[in-house]
């Protein structure tokens, strides 16, 4: 850990900051992107099975 | 083109109309402020250029529904786009009608306004060119909003998210043209900012907006 | 413009605008991904690593000088999520490719966490040197000015049902917003000249920052463009399941 005198609290909140702000988003965009490719296979699936 | 105009004027001016409505809305705007500030003249003469336009700008924000949206309800939007009269033409006109029947009597009202404002007396005359500069390009700017939302039911507040940041360069120089007038400095540069701002948008604007409502009408 | 006549596709399409194609867009995308993510992770990692644990602080600025890996990358990238919308839209507006809509459409709320991250991290810096967490600063109004932009552009896409029309009405506000977003820049300038220091990154030497926080800097830009390739090329095939389901059902419920 490097010696972030005075400003230890400014430096590490704003990485704090970034980096959650920057995982919500991947999370989110994961989240999001395995719903609708579930939803896609579930309703190719469906149309296979009838015809 | 005449017609359109008469017509967009008479209905506005009639009953149910809405003609008054942004008035009285900038007139609230403006004995609420003192209230909320405090009743100190020299800060409200401080503040009140700055106040005069914003109260102006959402006045003139709150009309815009009515620019397009009753027309759309009634089908005559669909009759004008099939009339021989191009649409871009038909949005200017509209436009005009909005800016007819709520900037122009917004500008005739600030300098009363500034009165209970205690604006200082080198600045009616500048606040009033400025709205009169500015308010045709808030009318112009504000019609591309209505288009872009006239097919979204209660689209009021979209609207609003959409038009204000495309209002940000007008209010800007518009009331730094009636600040530094209130003080006596040099108001030039902003006045010519300004003016071209509202030269470009009356030119360009109704293409986007006819694209717009093209889309909307499809 | 020409917003209202479709125009007619290239019957075979090769090369660049073959990716045009939703199929062969998410046959590439399937391909490059993982590697496009690690490579991500890994610039990220080595650049915030190296800036956070193995730069010295700066003489005048002490340790906050280690913000500017999130800073000036995140700020950046805001600018350029805009700029890529832009040219999405209009590619959309020109060759109606749905791809390229669509695009335009992941990349935007990526763009909006990038102006957060610029924004919030602006102000921590801003606490320690200037004294305060905001100051009506150009750059940092010009910044808040593009939020709203951001907000607006994914409001509307909210807001209206048909894709079609939506895609069409967002590149206008794009190319509008654009122009617009640009003369607030000139007039945001005009009306406060700021504090903000000028840029951190030019050709030209003289300005730039030391090398010490350069090289990871160069490394942590390289990160977040990664990440945003990554991120948009995702959201991209996310909306073109989302759609294509939407059109199986459509078709379903007609059977």
């Amino acid at each position: 850990m490097p010696d972030l005198g005075k400003y230890a609290d400014a430096v590490l909140s704003s990485y704090a900051a970034s980096l959650v702000l920057l995982s919500l988003l991947v999370a989110i965009t994961l989240y999001q992107g395995r719903k609708a490719r579930r939803a896609l296979e579930a309703v190719e699936r469906k149309g296979n099975d009838r015809g | 083109m005449k017609a359109l105009l008469a017509r967009d004027l008479a209905l506005a001016l009639r009953a149910g109309g809405g003609f008054g409505l942004g008035l009285a809305f900038f007139l609230i705007v403006t004995v609420l402020v003192p209230l909320s500030v405090g009743p100190q003249s020299e800060l409200l003469a401080r503040i009140a250029p700055g106040l005069l336009w914003l109260g102006a700008l959402l006045a003139c924000l709150l009309s815009l529904d009515r620019l397009l949206a009753l027309d759309w309800e009634d089908g005559t939007l669909d009759l004008l786009a099939t009339s021989p009269l191009p649409l871009e033409a038909a949005l200017s006109v509209k436009a005009l009608a909005h800016w007819i029947t709520t900037g122009l009597p917004l500008v005739l009202a600030a300098p009363v306004l500034g009165v209970l404002l205690n604006l200082p007396a080198p600045g009616f005359f500048w606040l009033v060119i400025s709205l009169l500069l500015g308010t045709p390009a808030l009318s112009v700017i504000g019609s591309f909003g209505a288009a872009l939302t006239v097919g979204v039911k209660r689209g009021g507040l979209l609207m609003s998210l959409l038009v204000l940041p495309l209002y940000v360069p007008t209010l800007i120089f518009g009331a730094e043209v009636a600040r530094r007038g209130a003080v006596g400095m040099e108001t030039q540069t902003p006045l010519l900012m300004l003016a071209g701002i509202t030269l470009g948008v009356i030119a360009i604007m109704p293409f986007a907006s006819a694209a717009a409502l093209r889309v909307n009408l499809r | 413009m020409s917003v209202t006549e479709p125009k007619t596709q290239p019957k075979r399409p090769s090369g660049f605008w073959s990716y045009a194609n939703p199929v062969k867009f998410l046959a590439l995308s399937e391909r490059i991904l993982p590697t496009l993510w690690w490579l991500s992770v890994i610039c990220l990692a080595v650049g915030l690593i190296w800036g956070f644990f193995f730069t010295p602080d700066d003489f005048r600025q002490g340790s906050t000088v280690k913000i500017i890996y999130l800073h000036v990358p995140s700020a950046l990238m805001a600018i350029n999520a805009w700029f890529m919308m832009l040219v999405a839209s209009l590619i959309w507006i020109v060759r109606r490719h749905h791809v390229s809509a669509l695009a335009a459409k992941a990349a935007a709320p990526v763009g909006v966490v990038m102006t957060l991250i610029a924004l919030v991290t602006g102000a921590i810096w801003g606490q320690p040197m200037w004294g305060t967490w905001w100051a009506w600063d150009p750059r940092l109004t010009s910044f808040l000015i593009l939020f709203l932009f951001y907000l607006g552009y994914i409001a509307l896409w909210e807001a209206i049902e048909d894709p079609d029309t939506a895609a069409d009405l967002t590149s206008v506000l794009c190319l509008v917003g654009s122009v617009f977003a640009v003369l607030s820049r000139y007039a945001v300038n005009f009306w406060n000249q700021g504090l903000h220091q000028g840029a951190s990154l030019s050709l030209d030497k003289e300005e730039n920052v030391a090398d010490v926080f350069y090289f990871p800097l160069l490394v942590a830009i390289a990160g977040f463009v990664l990440l945003f390739l990554a991120l948009v090329l995702y959201r991209t095939g996310t909306e073109i399941r989302l759609r294509r389901t939407r059109a199986l059902l459509a078709r379903e419920a007609r059977l």
